[in-house]
């Protein structure tokens, strides 16, 4: 499939970045709905339990799949163990980084901070550079030339996407990611998020990582099998599958450049076993607005504004099918995206973005 | 030249919360402790144009609603990613049940 050149320029150091700032879209004041105080505060308060628990079920998920993968190597039967560590491993690391990283999902820091590590590791993102680029995300959420986080950009590299179910390129640029921060070499767009005294930190960690790597990798080579690296690394690769098909969800085909998130995120219904692996980030319009509220507590948050929400997609499927036909849209026309309506009892999209909206979206 | 300005009513900010007051084209943020004292910043998080007066107040750490940037209300300090630089703080004193802070 073609993919035509791009009007936009999603470099960070580039033309729309420039323009983004001198059209006030960074670092712009966003909307979001209202709430009493006293009802916000009880929905951001902080609690061990939910994520001690959902944490105590994951790691014993984890050892318990990679023990029976092991356990049953060379058998047919090791592969639905693989499976399920696969998502554990290569998905649910995701949510959990992401989390963690907010620092919500547990009230105490140590814990927030010891799993953000472990989920960073997995997940191949490194902690200091990646706590920074979603610092930006969440300013500047897909304006274009200023967020680092923009999963398919227009017009959409489909290829690229369908690759990333299996973590190709995603992986395959951490690893050249890794081995230049190890190697000391900061780049120019990370540098355009990364404060100048947490740049030693990401280097350090890289090269922690990459000492973990080449050992797993000699430990495989001595051994002459592949099992250890079915254990750290691959998996990143053969359980993404689960991360990507959620992720996608998150902006796939709605606005960009714009100070809605009403506009550029979509919430989507989903069961409770990808709502587990996804750690309700699916309600992902209500955690942009109110990046605090722990996500155990997004449920409720859900309930209180979705009077002021477009419909959520009632099941993955749904957002796939309103998905993929304005990704294959874009192919001919990058300003296309899907305006999502809002119920008669919202707030209407700010009159002065809304206009320029129903123009490109028609 | 000390300029104590008044904030609020000292039973507007619940214990362990924070407010908004903005004076003079300035904004600011009271805060009442859990121990019955109030302290006062800036109002804007030091990493980006946000109102703390939105965000957690929790043992003694004001938390950024944007990014989770802390600070401790007290004394201004940053503590840690993404906030580097502290917060400044200004007196304060209760005066027949009013908050009032000095700007200077």
């Amino acid at each position: 499939m073609t993919r035509a050149a791009s009007k936009r320029d999603y470099s960070l150091v580039g033309r729309d970045a420039e323009a983004a700032v001198a059209n006030g879209l960074a670092a712009a004041e966003w909307y979001h709905t209202e709430i009493p105080r006293k009802e916000m505060k009880a929905l951001m308060q902080r609690s061990d339990g939910p994520a001690l628990r959902d944490t105590a079920i994951w790691l014993g998920a984890i050892i318990l799949s990679a023990a029976g993968g092991v356990w049953f190597w060379g058998t047919w039967w090791c592969v639905p163990f693989f499976f399920v560590y696969g998502v554990l491993y290569g998905s649910s690391t995701d949510s959990r980084w992401h989390e963690c990283g907010h620092g919500t999902a547990f009230k105490t820091r140590g814990m927030n901070e010891a799993v953000y590590q472990l989920a960073s590791f997995m997940i191949m993102r490194n902690p200091v550079t990646w706590r920074w680029s979603h610092t930006r995300h969440h300013t500047d959420t897909i304006i274009v030339g200023r967020d680092p986080e923009i999963a398919v950009m227009r017009p959409p590299d489909l290829a690229r996407v369908v690759l990333n179910f299996f973590g190709l390129l995603d992986a395959w640029h951490a690893m050249i990611d890794m081995v230049r921060n190890a190697a000391g070499n900061i780049g120019a767009e990370e540098k355009t998020f990364i404060p100048e005294q947490e740049r030693p930190r990401a280097i350090r960690i890289a090269r922690i990582w990459l000492t973990i790597y080449v050992a797993t990798i000699a430990v495989a080579a001595s051994l002459g099998a592949i099992l250890p690296l079915m254990l750290i690394g691959l998996p990143r690769l053969y359980g993404a599958w689960h991360m990507v098909m959620c992720g996608l969800l998150q902006h796939g085909g709605l606005a960009d450049n714009v100070t809605d998130h009403r506009l550029n995120s979509r919430t989507v219904l989903m069961n409770p076993i990808s709502r587990f692996v996804y750690w309700n980030m699916n309600y992902h319009i209500e955690h942009h607005m109110f990046p605090m509220v722990p996500y155990h507590a997004l449920p409720k948050l859900h309930e209180m504004i979705k009077h002021d929400l477009p419909a959520p997609s009632p099941s993955i499927r749904a957002g796939y099918r309103e998905m993929i036909p304005a990704f294959l849209r874009q192919l001919r026309n990058e300003d296309y995206f899907l305006k999502r309506e809002l119920p008669p009892t919202a707030k209407p999209y700010r009159a002065d973005l809304h206009d320029e909206i129903a123009v490109a979206a028609a | 030249m000390s300029n104590w300005v008044e904030a609020c009513d000292a039973d507007e900010v619940e214990e362990e919360d924070v407010i908004r007051f903005d004076h003079a084209g300035r904004t600011f943020a009271i805060y009442r402790s859990p121990d019955d004292e109030y302290f006062a910043t800036d109002g804007l998080c030091t990493h980006e144009h946000v109102h703390l007066a939105d965000g957690l107040v929790m043992d003694g750490i004001i938390e950024c609603p944007k990014h989770n940037g802390r600070f401790n209300y007290k004394s201004g300090a940053a503590k840690g990613a993404p906030v580097c630089v502290n917060l400044k703080t200004y007196p304060v004193k209760l005066d027949a049940g009013k908050v009032f802070i000095e700007i200077g």
